[in-house]
């Protein structure tokens, strides 16, 4: 009870006012957040507000709710009947959690990258077309130039711009991963969801990946969870640390890694549980 | 440490009865493949693709019965794999979660094994009665009818196959349902679609019972759908149980062209099937 | 700053509307065909029920006690055909039961590797044969087989044994209930040795291994763990034969002659539900012939009906135990 109030108020005094963060594109603000798988209770009142145009890493042990956090955001959980969310996400001074909010609007200002690269069984040029194809009117040079301008920032241009006709399944994991990220900024979101997306790659894609979240920070909100906290310490500027679905403590990555104020952010950083 | 005898002679006694069971089984494969082989390769000439079914006592060969029964599956398969494949989609995306699809989907698989001669009877009183005659529709109709339930279910199997995050990812481009259904899940599983339904046709291709009643058959060239239509299984019952040795002959002719035929499509499916699982 | 902000603006339409009524077209369309499967099912089962309306408002509880089967008199009994129907079924699971589960245990313990996928599909093949293969095959080669050897084997051997003697007694004609139960055996093995694999593959290796570990034979572990453990899927697996069984018509009708005599001796021709259909709907003149037959076709169908469903539902207890769709 203690703690959790420590948390809040250390929350908001890192943070810049609530009001002020509806304003700045991009920015995310959740008021008591709450979800259930069913009965079970995933995320409990979570309050935390998210900078724009940074990248704010979620860690915790698995089964804090890191992943549902993400998917909440999106709204990609609506797809499962059982599970509800309730309470407040804030993008650009809207709720987008309010049924009213069109679902299509809310998926081309949120992109979405998974653990498993997803790459749609096409060409490559295809899959970073699919959804501007569907959200634009645009000619076929347009396109191209989409195209290519979404490859580019994936740094993945290079490697494919004499294949594009090629299908994305025969690219490598960290590139299938990096043709994924493109897919997602293809239709320049605000906003970009990145969950656990470098862990099923190997150390180098990784560090390819890193870099680039790292470039893509300066034009998009980019939020990523991860279990590598040495990943967080890297990438991120802000780090939330998540435990049974409360979240414990929230701010600067420095502060959190080096001093936490927190005695169970504390001993998760220590290593004293996974 | 020696096993006691009572256990040991016990494990041989079933090491030596499974191995039996499988030789059992497989005497039979090949006892079966044998005759046909060899009564029909003896009947295999270049009249059977180019003479009609002969009348009793004469040779001839099977030319309307390939026809007739190549226009039903096609025409089966156009009955069928359309509701099929729909159907299967809505049990593997649509309903996926709901209590309806999971009962859907147990009735599709009970149908799937109910007896074909049942099927005949139902098409029967639909559409031959209601037509006054017999008629190659009818028979296409029975044939799409036990098609259906294995389109459904193959359908169905595929779709879930594809993995949940690749559905997630189209959602989370904003892609409407039909969309992410239509452009990735179905190409993420045609292939395992399409060999289900190679597999659904070897079926239709040998069933007898539910032509019995609706095409019939027909001892002369019909290309007449709205008429007792030749077809090879018919043909092969009204010829094995006649006293002409003749007409015995064409029987087996007919019956090693369908096991050819149904053999080879389900190599050919379990190849195929092989080489995506090693992609 | 925040390049983003130029897709406010809106360049293109709102594609997303038109979304959302092809979304509901979509669900529509499937739904609408998942539904007409369920509505087949009960059209089937309407359509026979009414198809025998007429004989079974003439003839009530007698149709089934009945073995009379007189077309010209218009006496219609379903005595013969039930019984040969139960009888071949019966002598079928006999045979393919302990073969199936002799084979399911070869192919996931006693074959090499490298072996076990040709020979599986070896076994698939069996079902993939046409029933009407089998009866040709059964007509003109294993009938005068049993003719020749087994049944004159079984008259002198077991004939004139008190109890099971009128079960072999007769004349040795091949065409009877035996080797139709033979033939029906045969063709059902496959469908309960793929669902034996597939389950006994299921259990897991943990408890075969800690088995073999305390030095269990391979037929301790079978009988002790794999058979009890998998015991509902295997029963399902029997009923799916069964249910196979029951309506399987070609093969039968070759073999099982078209007798209208209930006899004791499995060497006697009989008749089936499946056969009688196949042998005498497109001879039937009057509408009571017709609709007796059709009655026959109904009491076939539910009772096939009540077993898939007993089968169904056994197998499904054992996904949910291993976690698997079967």
């Amino acid at each position: 009870m203690n703690d959790s109030a420590t948390a809040i108020r250390i929350e908001t005094k890192e943070t810049p006012d609530a009001a002020g963060a509806e304003a700045t594109p991009g920015a995310i603000v959740m008021r008591d957040l709450s979800f259930h798988y069913g009965k079970t209770p995933a995320l409990k009142h979570v309050n935390m507000s998210v900078p724009a145009n940074a990248v704010t890493a979620i860690i915790g042990p698995s089964g804090c709710g890191k992943s549902t956090l993400l998917r909440t955001v999106n709204r990609i959980f609506e797809l499962y009947p059982d599970q509800h969310a309730t309470g407040e996400i804030l993008i650009d001074g809207r709720n987008v959690l309010d049924r009213k909010y069109p679902l299509a609007d809310l998926r081309r200002l949120v992109g979405m990258v998974f653990q498993k690269p997803t790459p749609f069984p096409s060409s490559i040029r295809s899959n970073v077309a699919f959804a501007l194809s569907y959200y634009e009117r645009l000619s076929k040079s347009e396109l191209s130039d989409r195209v290519e301008d979404a490859l580019r920032q994936a740094a993945l241009w290079d490697e494919v711009k004499d294949k594009l006709n090629q299908s994305a399944l025969s690219l490598s994991g960290g590139q299938q991963q990096r043709l994924c990220i493109a897919r997602a900024i293809a239709v320049k979101p605000e906003i970009l969801l990145l969950d656990e997306a470098t862990s099923a790659l190997d150390p180098i894609s990784t560090a390819k990946i890193e870099e680039l979240i790292h470039e893509l920070s300066s034009q998009f909100t980019i939020m990523i969870v991860t279990h590598n906290m040495q990943q967080a310490a890297r990438v991120s500027r802000r780090t939330a640390f998540f435990h049974l679905g409360e979240l414990i403590e929230f701010g600067k990555t420095s502060d959190i890694f080096t001093n936490p104020h927190e005695q169970r952010t504390r001993d998760y950083i220590t290593g004293r549980y996974g | 440490m020696a096993v006691p005898i009572r256990r040991r002679a016990a494990d041989i006694i079933a090491f030596l009865f499974a191995t039996a069971a499988t030789a059992f089984g497989l005497l039979w494969l090949f006892w079966i493949l044998w005759t046909t082989l060899r009564e029909g390769a003896a009947a295999l000439t270049p009249r059977l693709f180019t003479e009609m079914t002969p009348p009793p006592g004469s040779s001839g060969g099977l030319l309307n019965a390939f026809y007739g029964s190549a226009v039903m599956i096609l025409l089966g398969l156009v009955v069928g794999t359309p509701i099929g494949v729909a159907a299967g989609t809505y049990l593997a995306e649509h309903g996926r979660h709901t209590r309806t699809a999971a009962v859907i989907s147990f009735v599709n698989d009970i149908l799937l094994s109910a007896p074909s001669i049942v099927i005949g009877l139902f098409v029967y009183e639909l559409v031959v009665v209601s037509a006054g005659h017999f008629s190659g529709y009818a028979g296409a109709v029975a044939l799409g009818i036990i098609l259906l339930p294995i389109v459904v279910r193959t359908t169905e199997e595929s779709l879930r196959l594809v993995p949940d995050q690749m559905r997630e990812a189209g959602f989370a481009l904003g892609l409407p349902r039909w969309r992410v259904t239509w452009q990735i899940i179905y190409k993420a599983g045609l292939s395992a679609i399409l060999t289900g339904i190679l597999l659904g046709v070897a079926r239709i291709a040998g069933e007898t019972a539910p032509l019995l009643f609706t095409a019939l058959n027909n001892q002369f060239w019909s290309s007449s759908l709205n008429a007792p239509l030749a077809n090879v299984p018919v043909v092969i019952f009204q010829y094995a149980m006649s006293p002409y040795d003749e007409w015995h002959t064409l029987a087996w002719a007919g019956a090693f062209v369908l096991t050819a035929f149904v053999l080879i499509l389900n190599i050919l499916v379990r190849l195929l099937a092989r080489k995506g699982i090693s992609k | 700053m925040n390049a983003t902000l130029a897709h406010k603006s809106g360049t293109g339409a709102t594609p997303w509307k038109s979304g959302a009524s092809a979304d509901r077209v979509f669900h529509f369309i499937t739904a609408s065909a998942a539904w007409f499967v369920l509505i087949l099912l009960g059209a089937i089962a309407l359509s026979m029920a009414w198809g025998g309306r007429l004989a079974f408002k003439t003839f009530g509880w007698r149709f089934i006690t009945s073995s009379e089967w007189d077309a010209v008199a218009g006496h219609f009994g379903a005595l013969v055909p039930i019984y040969g129907t139960i009888v071949t079924s019966a002598i079928a699971l006999i045979i393919a039961v302990p073969v199936s589960i002799g084979i399911a245990l070869f192919l996931t313990d006693i074959a090499p590797r490298w072996s076990r996928g040709p020979i599986a599909i070896a076994i698939e093949l069996l079902a993939a044969i046409p029933s009407i293969i089998y009866g040709m095959w059964g007509l003109f080669v294993f009938a005068p087989f049993m003719a020749a050897h087994v049944e004159p084997w079984l008259n002198d051997h077991l004939g004139n044994k008190t109890l099971i003697g009128p079960l072999f007694s007769g004349p040795s004609i091949g065409i009877g209930m035996l080797t139709a139960g033979i033939v029906l055996g045969i063709m059902v093995i496959p469908f309960i040795a793929a669902v034996s694999r597939d389950v006994f593959n299921a259990v897991p290796t943990a408890l075969k291994e800690s088995a073999v570990a305390l030095g269990s034979t391979r037929w301790e572990i079978l009988s002790r763990l794999t058979l009890p453990y998998t015991r509902s899927a295997i029963i399902g697996a029997v009923f799916l034969g069964l249910g196979r069984a029951l309506g399987e018509t070609m093969a039968v009708t070759f073999v099982l002659g078209n007798a209208h005599d209930l006899s004791a001796s499995l060497l006697m021709p009989s008749n089936s539900i499946a056969a009688a259909i196949a042998n005498e709907f497109t001879e039937a003149d009057t509408d009571l012939y017709r609709s007796s037959l059709i009655a026959l076709a109904f009491l076939l169908f539910v009772v096939t009906l009540i077993v898939l469903t007993i089968a169904k539902l056994l197998l499904l207890r054992m996904n949910r135990q291993f976690g698997r769709t079967h």
